[in-house]
């Protein structure tokens, strides 16, 4: 509970280091070339790409995270049944797993040699090192925000306000629709700013997944590395980009959870 | 079977707990659920709009089966039409008032004016007329009802639950709402079943009062012939009565009728065999020695509770069974009561109702 108190100056002293640790490097990426060299540099070919690369995938990795996360988050929010904190722990587990690890296992199963990659690969299809992928990849690693997010508004959704719906003559699926989703609509939204804002910031999967080819699987935030090592410039104006975009999704989700609280009637 | 009616027979046990109960309610009629916290009416009211299954039974209305255990049916709540109203009405926050009431309607493949209309007209109904297009926070309890109440109409059941009626209401509200409900109850020609947590409102609204404890009805009938004849303990304290199960002896005039641990003697001709012994508090008096006088029943026991009732003291002693036992505050304070003390309570045989 918040106190009404004003913060003692030794509290004020003692926080202040983080707070300065934070902002002093987010500062500097903003605050080392004028706005006017920014942006030429964000014009260059090679940031284009990227930005489109990133616009792109992290579009259809998003869109595909809220089709196939949906009825999951459903299912966890709804339905108790054996396996259920299994199945719990493994949406869970690609936020905790280091990312670099995340894609060498989608190496394992989808590169040329992989599990079922062999397969596809016997096909003519190969997706590791293809734009696929970065979208595969993001796709992994972000799902879980957007699911996390979306069971919580599903469970917020009274059930009683569903039997009501039900009885009033409304299918299952016309009450998802109608109701639930409705009512939990500020988590959702909440939840796809979040996963998106993931699947921009995505590196080690796609690097190892994707590989760093410009134009095809070079994303805003590999583009940074490889920037780093030929044009300083272009990479702190892509750094600077990304963190805007960062703040962004921020201020997004933050305002969108806020609006959480529907009126109860 | 009553045409129109709703016929209900149908068990089920949840965890530890067993649901069982047989009745019916005639198209008009209101049924009033009553009984104590945890007795089942929540969920008889679950069972009938299929928001439960039974382990077997069979649920009808209007000679339409919705649920029957035996040949594989169970209609889902939607296929049902049942009007049900929830403790705190479950109205939709998101809809304005006229989107709720037209939910039902549009539900069922209604065109959105056609619903608007037929929502806008039990709205009136209702006396609602102008709070259409209002959102749900600026309405008082007793408008939230009748929105409730006008949402499961208009959707066209056949058969209407309430449940709690007024336990969203305040002290003061329920009054005028009740009259009004009972009346409306009145004129809509469906048989209801209502869920009632206070008695007072159970007999207010229901044509015939069923009472269900334990998960189980112990009684079925009009507020008169629950009154009268208390058959259950939730009743009998309701009237105010002590109540025992009884196995009453053979023979005629005076006779000994065994509760548990006690041996009462009553008058009772017409009655053997297992029966209700009833008499009220203030037929019970009380003395520190057994005194030789008519009384029959004569009973040493200990003072359990002295419970303060606005004109008198209520005794609770266990004789053997708990019995209550009504004195005045003089007598209370010459006889020294507290908790603990040895007293003899008796109870004249002619006091004592035998039923079965």
């Amino acid at each position: 509970m918040a106190s009404a108190e004003r913060p003692p100056a030794a509290l004020w002293l003692a926080s202040s280091v983080l707070v300065v640790y934070i902002t002093l490097p987010l500062a500097a990426l903003l605050l080392v070339l004028p706005p006017g060299e920014l942006l030429e540099h964000l014009r260059s070919p090679m940031a284009l790409r990227a930005l489109w690369l990133s616009v792109k995938t992290t579009l259809v990795a998003t869109l595909l995270a809220v089709l196939l996360g949906t009825p999951l988050a459903y299912l966890l929010a709804r339905f108790s049944f054996r396996g259920r904190d299994v199945l719990d722990t493994l949406v869970d587990l690609p936020i905790t797993i280091p990312p670099v690890v995340a894609g060498v296992a989608l190496l394992l199963a989808f590169g040329r040699r992989g599990l079922l990659g062999r397969h596809l690969d016997v096909l003519g299809a190969s997706v590791a090192f293809t734009t696929v992928a970065v979208v595969m990849a993001q796709l992994l690693i972000a799902s879980p925000f957007f699911v996390k997010a979306a069971r919580a508004g599903f469970e917020s959704v009274d059930t009683r306000l569903e039997a009501a719906a039900r009885t009033l003559g409304a299918s299952p699926w016309r009450v998802f629709w109608t109701v639930t989703v409705p009512l939990a609509r500020p988590a959702l939204l909440s939840g796809v700013v979040l996963a998106w804002a993931r699947a921009l910031s995505e590196f080690g999967a796609t690097m190892m997944f994707a590989g760093n080819f410009p134009g095809r699987t070079q994303t805003l935030t590999l583009a940074v590395m490889t920037a780093l090592e030929s044009d300083l410039e272009t990479a702190v104006a892509v750094s600077a980009l990304s963190l805007g975009l960062a703040l962004v999704a921020l201020v997004a989700a933050k305002r969108m959870a806020g609006r959480w609280s529907v009126p109860r009637a | 079977m009553p045409e129109g009616g709703l016929h209900f027979d149908a068990a089920i046990a949840l965890g530890a707990f067993r649901f069982e109960a047989d009745f019916t309610v005639s198209a008009g009629e209101t049924l009033a659920l009553v009984g104590p916290s945890g007795a089942g009416k929540t969920t008889a009211l679950e069972l009938v709009a299929g928001l439960l299954r039974p382990d077997r039974g069979r649920i009808a209305c209007g000679g339409e089966a919705w649920c029957d255990t035996a040949g594989g049916v169970h209609r889902s709540p939607e296929e049902r039409h049942v009007g049900l109203v929830f403790q705190d009405y479950a109205l939709f926050p998101h809809l304005t008032v006229r989107e709720n009431v037209a939910y039902g309607p549009r539900a069922r493949g209604r065109t959105r004016a056609a619903a608007g209309a037929s929502a806008s007209g039990w709205l009136e109904r209702l006396g609602l007329g102008g709070l259409e297009d209002r959102r749900l926070d600026g309405l008082s309890g007793g408008q939230r009802q009748r929105v409730a109440l006008a949402r499961a109409l208009a959707s066209e059941p056949r058969a209407l639950l309430l449940d709690e009626p007024f336990g969203a209401l305040d002290v003061a509200t329920r009054g005028s709402v009740r009259s009004q409900l009972r009346a409306f109850l009145a004129g809509c020609g469906l048989p209801t079943l209502l869920v009632a947590h206070d008695p007072v409102d159970a007999f207010a609204l229901g044509d015939r009062v069923a009472v269900l404890e334990q998960g189980g009805l112990t009684q079925v009938g009009t507020h008169e012939e629950l009154l009268a004849h208390p058959r259950g303990a939730f009743v009998a304290e309701l009237a105010g009565l002590n109540l025992f199960r009884a196995d009453v002896s053979g023979g005629r005039g005076l006779k000994e009728a065994r509760a548990g641990a006690v041996a009462f003697h009553v008058l009772a001709d017409e009655r053997t065999g297992t029966s209700f012994l009833v008499f009220a508090p203030s037929d019970v008096a009380l003395a520190r020695e057994p005194r030789p006088g008519s009384p029959q029943n004569v009973f040493p026991g200990r003072v359990v509770e002295v419970q303060p009732l606005p004109d008198r003291l209520r005794v609770v002693l266990d004789v053997g069974v708990t019995m209550a036992a009504d004195v005045t505050r003089e007598a209370g304070a010459s006889l020294g009561l507290a908790p603990g003390i040895a007293l003899w309570a008796s109870v004249k045989a002619t006091a004592i109702r035998v039923y079965g």
